[in-house]
């Protein structure tokens, strides 16, 4: 079907392709949410992104907030930035690090300013990037010119049967075409961690992938805790999911069966020359994950889930196909693909990578995904350890 | 392919635990393994809710519990060819602090 569906995108300066076409007002930090909100309420059509953190925060954990913030304004859904933060030093290297894509961008601080003048200097700014966006108009796209990401939740035991499986389809017709995929959720592969490792292209991808997997699980191991609710989750164990190993060969079961060929740390965008299947280490939290995720340049998102879960992002459409049939009739409004029928073999797995693959296509055209009409903008920061 | 839903799924032919199809009732039902396609019967013990899975035979504790081909667990009590299984007989064997 692919071959007969056009694609169209956004061609961004540095030659990436987006599917939207947003302007953002960025905050560098918590401070200035009230500001970035105000000019997205000045500017209607401008989205602001508020988060809570970037303040006092140091080494791998401060740098992993700046590739976050820098990656969302790379990112190719993005055509224009403006970046508003407390003070002018931070808030800079964060302009001048999405500057490097060419996309129009601009920096604001507060302090010796105050929210009202920097709201009306940003407003400008954001008023003409707003109406040069508009004027853009898509071209023809490739598969091989988009990233898409995968990521599970709320997964139950549907989700290895049906919905899994559905979008495993997708991941290789996608990597088959020419494009790049990235999965993660680094302590979701427990107990199936080494059905990854066989898959990575070669032994310096597959000691990196091991070593990455471990030394997250070092972490969650080293507290002894109980995480029974957590990892399995409440939703999880209520679906019928009783196991993290059991919960992680459904989360597998989404990733396709092409090899694995890089290994990304959070948020970090892979050699847009070498296409195919990228393992990101990543929290197995929605928000956090697909956060990360599009930091790395996915543009679309694809997500399974079984006790429904109502995640979005704010650049990137997340797609959410269940094969659970309860979920599918009580959640209609956050729900993109019903695959139920699968379970019911009512049609094969083909079929069902056809019906994905159709509102994929639709999608990258500009169709909204439920989690675009619905308003789920989460945007949610991996910290990795406490601010000084 | 017109198949008869089935009212459970393994995944692979060996699995020693199902997946309900339906919200189901103790009693004989009908399932396939969906890596082999080979269909088979089994006997419910108790009414469990759709998602969640069953003993195709008898277990101690302590045994792998097998599902995909692949041990997702360990009986954490003996456990009868139909009983439920969840968190109060089940547990995971990677992380031992998880457990009901």
């Amino acid at each position: 079907m692919g071959s007969k569906s056009r694609l169209m995108g956004y061609r961004r300066e540095n030659g990436t392709m987006g599917i939207r076409n947003h302007v953002i007002i960025l905050p560098l930090d918590d401070l200035s949410n009230a500001a970035a909100e105000a000019v997205a309420k000045v500017i209607p059509g401008t989205l602001a992104l508020p988060h809570a953190f970037g303040r006092l925060q140091f080494g791998a954990d401060l740098q992993l907030t700046f590739d976050t913030l820098i990656g969302t304004g790379m990112n190719a859904n993005v055509a224009a930035v403006v970046v508003i933060g407390i003070e002018p030093k931070w808030t800079q290297r964060v302009a001048d690090g999405i500057a490097k894509t060419g996309k129009p961008v601009a920096a604001f601080s507060i302090e010796g300013k105050g929210d009202l003048q920097v709201i009306q200097e940003a407003s400008r700014v954001a008023a003409m990037f707003l109406q040069d966006a508009s004027g853009l108009v898509r071209e023809e796209a490739e598969i091989g010119d988009m990233i898409m990401s995968i990521k599970c939740g709320e997964s139950d035991t549907t989700s290895g049967l049906g919905s899994c499986p559905t979008t495993s389809q997708a991941v290789d017709r996608w990597v088959e075409a020419g494009g790049t995929v990235f999965f993660g959720e680094t302590s979701e592969l427990t107990g199936g961690e080494h059905l990854i490792a066989e898959r990575c292209i070669d032994a310096a991808t597959r000691d990196l992938f091991q070593e990455t997997y471990d030394n997250y699980i070092k972490v969650i191991e080293s507290t002894g805790a109980n995480l029974l609710g957590s990892q399995p989750t409440q939703g999880n164990i209520a679906g019928g999911l009783t196991t993290i190993e059991e919960k992680a060969l459904g989360n597998i079961a989404k990733t396709g069966s092409v090899p694995v060929i890089g290994v990304l740390k959070p948020a970090e965008a892979p050699d847009p020359k070498k296409k195919g299947l990228y393992f990101m280490d990543s929290s197995s939290a929605a928000a956090e994950c697909v956060t990360l995720m599009a930091a790395g340049g996915a543009v679309i998102h694809l997500f399974p889930t079984g006790q429904g879960n109502v995640i979005g992002n704010p650049i990137i459409p997340v797609l959410k196909l269940t094969a659970n049939i309860k979920t599918a009739k009580s959640m209609t409004e956050h729900m993109d693909l019903d695959v139920s029928g699968l379970l019911r073999y009512e049609y094969d797995l083909t079929k069902a990578g056809d019906m994905m693959m159709d509102v994929i296509y639709k999608t990258v055209n500009g169709r909204l995904c439920t989690a675009e009409v619905m308003g789920h903008r989460e945007f949610t920061f991996t910290k990795l350890y406490i601010s000084a | 392919m017109a198949i008869t839903p089935p009212q459970f799924l393994l995944h692979h032919d060996g699995d020693n635990v199902a997946v309900a199809m339906t919200d189901l009732e103790p009693g004989t039902l009908h399932g396939r393994s969906v890596k082999e396609g080979t269909e088979s019967t089994a006997v419910l013990n108790h009414a469990i809710p759709l998602g969640h899975k069953f003993a195709l035979a008898d277990l101690a504790d302590g045994d792998p519990i097998i599902k995909y081909g692949i041990k997702v667990g360990l009986a954490s009590a003996a456990i009868k060819k139909g009983d439920y299984i969840h968190t109060h007989n089940m547990r995971s064997y990677r992380w031992e602090a998880s457990r009901a």
